[in-house]
C-alpha cells in the first residue's frame, strides 16, 4: 500500500524543496503545495523510474559529496594552471576504468563525478557495462589515476548504493 | 567595490564569449562547434546574472533558467543527431 | 566584509569562465578542449550564481533560487560532455592521445 502511494519516498522532499526554490518563497503555503507536487509527480512518472533507490549509508554519501566538492575546487585550479601555462606540453590519454558498481544510478553518478573533477571526462561505457572509457587531460601515470578513481569515488558509491 | 568587480567580471566573460565564438566559427569539426555553442550559452547565463546584480534586479532569473534548460536540451539533441543521424527515433 | 566576499566570488567566477573558454580556444584536440568548458566554465558560472544569491539575500527575504541554476548546470554539464565525447569517438575525430584499441567500445 505504502509502495503504491509513495513509490519514491526520497523524491517527495526533493521536489518540494525544488518547488520552494523555484517560487523563491519559504512559507508554509508553498511547502504544502510543494509536498503535494512531490507526492503526485512520482506517481504519474512511475513508469520512468523502474529502479528502487535505497541509500544505505547517508553519512558516507555526505562525506563523498564533500570530497567531490573539494576536489572540484582544487583540481579546477590545477587545470586552470595547465591551460594558462603550457598547453603544448600536455599529455592527454585515454584510460579504461574497470567497473565494480552495477546499478544504473551508481554508474551514472560515477561517470558524472569523473567528468566534474577536472582532468578527466568520462567518454564511453562499454556495452557489457563493465568498463568506462575516460579521457584525461594530463596523465603521466595512468595506472595511478585509475586506482585513485576507484578508491576515491567508486568505493564510497558502491558502499552507499549497493551491497 | 562591487562595481569594480562587476566591470572586471564583465570584461572576462566578454572575452570568454569572444573566444567561444572564435571556436564556433573555426570548427574544425561538428562536435567542436556544438561544444562552442554549449559554452556560449553557459557564458550567456553568467552575463545575465552579472547584469542582474548590476541593475539590482531579479527580473532576469527566469531568462537565465530557461537558457540553461533549453541549452542543455539543444546540446543533447545535436549530439544525438551526430550519434544516430536522427533526433527522434 | 560581505562586500569583499561578493567581489571575490564575482571576479573568481569571471576568471574561471574566461579560463574555460581559453581552454576551448587554445588546446590542441577536441578531447582536450572538452575539459575547459565542462568544468572551469561550470564552476565559474556557479561562483557568479552564488554571488548573486548572496547579493539578493541581503534584504529581509532570502533569495536562493539561483542555487537551482547552479545545481542544474552541475548536473547537466557532465552529461553533455559525455555525449559530446561519445559523438567525437563515433566520428573518429583525431586525437593527440592514443585512441583506445578495443573496438567493442564503439
Amino acid at each position: 500500500m505504502i509502495q503504491r502511494l509513495l513509490p519514491h519516498p526520497l523524491l517527495t522532499p526533493i521536489l518540494a524543496l525544488i518547488w520552494m526554490l523555484l517560487a523563491n518563497e519559504f512559507s508554509a503555503g508553498h511547502a504544502l503545495l510543494g509536498l503535494l507536487l512531490g507526492w503526485a509527480i512520482p506517481i504519474f512518472t512511475l513508469r520512468f523510474w523502474p529502479e528502487q533507490t535505497r541509500i544505505r549509508r547517508p553519512l558516507t554519501l555526505l562525506r563523498f559529496i564533500a570530497v567531490v566538492l573539494y576536489d572540484i575546487l582544487i583540481a579546477n585550479l590545477a587545470v586552470a594552471k595547465l591551460i594558462v601555462s603550457r598547453p603544448r606540453r600536455l599529455q592527454p590519454a585515454f584510460l579504461e576504468v574497470p567497473l565494480d558498481v552495477r546499478s544504473d544510478l551508481a554508474i551514472s553518478l560515477l561517470a558524472n563525478t569523473i567528468s566534474l573533477t577536472p582532468g578527466t571526462v568520462s567518454a564511453e561505457l562499454s556495452p557489457e557495462r563493465d568498463r568506462l572509457l575516460v579521457h584525461a587531460l594530463h596523465a603521466t601515470d595512468t595506472e595511478a589515476l585509475v586506482a585513485t578513481i576507484k578508491t576515491r569515488y567508486e568505493a564510497p558509491l558502491k558502499e552507499v548504493f549497493e551491497e | 567595490m562591487i562595481d569594480t568587480a562587476l566591470t572586471i567580471a564583465f570584461t572576462l566573460v566578454g572575452l570568454a564569449v569572444a573566444l567561444s565564438l572564435w571556436r564556433l566559427l573555426r570548427g574544425p569539426d561538428a562536435p567542436d562547434r556544438i561544444l562552442a555553442l554549449d559554452t556560449l550559452y553557459v557564458n550567456t547565463i553568467a552575463l545575465l546574472v552579472l547584469f542582474g546584480i548590476q541593475i539590482d534586479s531579479n527580473i532576469y532569473f527566469e531568462a537565465a533558467l530557461l537558457i540553461a534548460l533549453m541549452g542543455f536540451v539543444g546540446t543533447v539533441a545535436l549530439c544525438k543527431y551526430l550519434l544516430r543521424g536522427d533526433i527522434i527515433e | 566584509m560581505l562586500e569583499y566576499v561578493l567581489a571575490f566570488l564575482i571576479i573568481a567566477g569571471g576568471a574561471f569562465t574566461f579560463i574555460g573558454s581559453l581552454g576551448l580556444a587554445r588546446l590542441r584536440d577536441f578531447y582536450s578542449r572538452l575539459h575547459g568548458p565542462t568544468k572551469a566554465t561550470t564552476l565559474g558560472v556557479g561562483c557568479v550564481l552564488i554571488a548573486s544569491a548572496v547579493y539578493f539575500s541581503q534584504g529581509d527575504q532570502p533569495s536562493l533560487h539561483e542555487i537551482l541554476i547552479t545545481l542544474f548546470l552541475f548536473i547537466t554539464a557532465p552529461v553533455s560532455a559525455h555525449l559530446l565525447a561519445k559523438a567525437a569517438l563515433h566520428l573518429k575525430l583525431t586525437s593527440v592521445a592514443r585512441r583506445p584499441e578495443s573496438e567493442n567500445l564503439e
